[in-house]
């Protein structure tokens, strides 16, 4: 039985290796519709892993709270100066507090474009006013020094801690800790560098933010020196904000109830700030479920390329052996005459099906993964990632195409009349 | 399957082809054309005949169906002990890969394969074990003289040899009978009657033989020539150049 299934193999083998180059052209089909589905797949892989790494450094038990500026109702001709109050409240910070179940930690954030001074040097940077425990809710590194502490948040000491850029902006050659810069009109010393940091906005597009032009600053601190109110000077009119926080961030203890606890925080949210919709709710969680749901989406959209490409291949595949079989005629006939049933010749014809397919599919994977390793050098954005899986996949479907589409040309052989076939020219 | 004994003539000797009544139709569109029309005829083991007749008698149908290449539509066809008339496709390439031996008038031989490989295709479906397969076809091609030519491919042969390969072929699977259609129709006399020994030598051998043609210099070299005219048999002459007009099995 088993040399029987190997003679026969054999058979095939030898039938595809006849035509070395008709065969490799029949095989193109597969071999660049796996290629690509290996390919697109590993770099779907990168992309969603990349946002996935992203999302997840927002903090999955993380809820964030933003402040956002409503509307305008009113024309913005009209005053030449107005007052508008929204955003987040330090009551807000204090409810979420007492009353949200789960909620371990709650980050307050304020923020204020300030420049940054030293000697002679300037950097536009983002004053961040936070407590000292920001770090449970936000990925960052020292590079020196140490963050905002307790003391600092209780005695409202005027220190700050660099981000990268502005650092390096304000002390090309110098070492930071320890100076004393200008904030705006404030003067603040520098306790610590931080290391670059980017994160990802939590919009729809998965949007990076550059972080490393902010300081960061005791809340309090913040606070006293430039209260609630920030005026902004543009073209002849005066813009007032009143914001007291423009973020909050929750930390929950169990991932398992970050979404119960976002809902119980948008309800409570939604009591306190009737009139106004004047900040949003960022689960990462929930965008993290998004993204996975997009790749979902994405890997279905790549299936049907995948599948339309596999089917053009396995139609080449069906047109070449039909003309195969029409060309090897009188082979038939003999085979037939000297004893082959109609089952020996099935197989032999599958068999170069299966292998020409099998074979394209191999070379498609081994493609495939060249292609992964050259795209980042293209486009250094992509990491493809291929998956074990998705070579698995592509070789048991080149397989199939190779059984599916080689039946028809192999029954065709088979039903042959022995009589014709051998009279066949 | 059908078991038939083997049916032994008064001379003594079995038969192994016994055709009974066989009739073959085809229908072409509306009519049907009867190709045999009631043949019956017994062939004894290790005889040597000839069939004869114009084209349109129904020769080359009867050949199909004495090879089982075809099915009667009506009638029994006994090769050996089975009546092979009502088998399956499948039990019919069966039966051929085992009791059948086949000489084409032109060769038929696989371009692709080379000739030990060609002589090794009966054997290949009747699933003998590679190594028995190449023994064996070796030793029948060297008994058609072709012991030195096991590695060439048919097209690096002369016609003589290529139809001597095909001989092997048809012998390797030793089988009851070697059918024969025009072996010599595309080969030169002096190869034609190369052959034509081989056939005799065969026949020495105690090979059954049946041979098919319309040269009646071919046919003579038979003991026996079957005359078929409108799918019937037209009678049955001693072959050689004995030519005695007998009328027994028909």
């Amino acid at each position: 039985m088993i040399t029987a299934m190997w003679r026969t193999f054999h058979l095939g083998l030898r039938g595809v290796a006849r035509h070395g180059l008709r065969s490799l052209l029949t095989s193109l089909g597969v071999l660049f519709g796996v290629a690509s589905v290996i390919a697109m797949l590993a770099i779907g892989e990168g992309l969603s892993h990349d946002v996935q790494m992203r999302i997840q450094a927002l903090g999955s038990n993380n809820i964030l709270v933003r402040s956002l500026k409503p509307p305008e109702s009113n024309s913005a001709g009209a005053e030449r100066s107005r007052l508008s109050v929204y955003g987040l409240t330090y009551q807000d910070a204090e409810r979420m507090k007492q009353t949200l179940p789960n909620a371990q930690i709650v980050v307050p954030v304020r923020a204020i474009y300030q420049d940054a001074r030293y000697a002679d040097r300037r950097a536009d940077s983002r004053v961040v006013g936070t407590v000292p425990w920001f770090g449970e809710t936000n990925d960052f590194k020292l590079e020196s020094g140490r963050f905002v502490t307790e003391v600092d948040l209780q005695a409202r000491t005027p220190v700050c801690v660099l981000g990268a850029t502005v650092a390096r902006e304000l002390f090309p050659l110098d070492e930071p800790l320890g100076k004393l810069i200008k904030l705006g009109t404030q003067a603040f010393r520098v306790v610590g560098v931080m290391l670059p940091r980017t994160a990802l906005t939590g919009d729809d597009q998965g949007t990076i933010e550059d972080l490393s032009r902010d300081v960061y600053a005791p809340l309090t601190t913040v606070r006293q020196y430039w209260g609630e109110i920030i005026v902004k000077v543009s073209s002849g009119s005066r813009d007032m904000e009143q914001v007291e926080l423009h973020q909050l961030q929750v930390r929950v203890t169990d991932v398992k109830k970050v979404e119960a606890t976002a809902a119980v925080l948008k309800e409570m949210l939604a009591a306190s700030h009737k009139t106004k919709a004047d900040y949003e709710v960022v689960v990462p969680l929930s965008l993290l479920r998004d993204a996975e749901e997009t790749k979902k989406d994405f890997n279905r959209v790549l299936g049907a390329i995948a599948g339309i490409s596999l089917l053009i291949g396995g139609i080449g595949i069906t047109n070449v052996m039909l003309a195969t079989v029409t060309e090897r005629t009188r082979e038939i006939g003999i085979r037939r005459a000297l004893g082959a049933k109609r089952k020996h010749i099935v197989a032999q014809f599958l068999v170069e099906t299966v292998v020409l397919a099998g074979g394209g599919g191999v070379l498609g994977m081994s493609l495939g993964w060249v292609i992964c390793v050259l795209v980042p050098t293209i486009n250094p954005k992509l990491h493809p990632m291929p998956t074990q899986e998705s070579y698995v996949l592509s070789f048991v479907i080149s397989v199939v195409v190779g059984i599916v589409f080689g039946l028809y040309p192999a029954w065709r052989a088979a039903t042959m009349d022995p009589v014709e076939a051998l009279r066949h020219e | 399957m059908p078991s038939h004994e083997p049916s032994v003539t008064p001379g003594g000797r079995e038969v192994v082809v016994a055709m009974r009544e066989v009739e073959r139709h085809y229908v072409m569109g509306d009519s049907v054309v009867r190709a045999l029309d009631g043949i019956s005829f017994e062939i004894e083991r290790g005889s040597y005949w000839a069939i004869m007749g114009p084209s349109g008698s129904g020769k080359s149908t009867l050949l199909n169906l004495l090879g089982c290449l075809d099915r009667p539509t009506k009638g029994a066809y006994v090769l050996g002990d089975e009546d092979v008339a009502r088998l399956s496709d499948d039990q019919l390439s069966d039966v051929r890969s085992r009791k059948l031996g086949f000489v084409f008038q032109s060769f038929q031989l696989i371009q692709q394969l080379s000739i030990l490989e060609n002589v090794e295709v009966p054997l290949f479906y009747q699933g003998v074990a590679p190594a028995v397969s190449r023994e064996r076809a070796r030793q029948a091609l060297a008994r058609v003289g072709l012991g030195d030519r096991v590695s060439h491919r048919p097209n690096e042969l002369s016609g003589g040899q290529q139809q001597r390969a095909a001989v092997a072929r048809a012998l390797v699977n030793q089988p009851i009978v070697l059918l024969a259609d025009e072996p010599t129709g595309n080969l030169d006399s002096k190869t034609a009657r190369e052959i034509l020994d081989l056939f005799d030598e065969l026949h020495q051998q105690g090979s059954t033989i049946i041979l098919v043609t319309h040269d009646p210099g071919v046919a003579s070299r038979a003991e026996w020539v079957l005359r078929v005219l409108d799918g019937k048999v037209d009678r049955v002459d001693r072959g050689g150049r004995a030519r005695v007009e007998t009328g027994a099995t028909a």
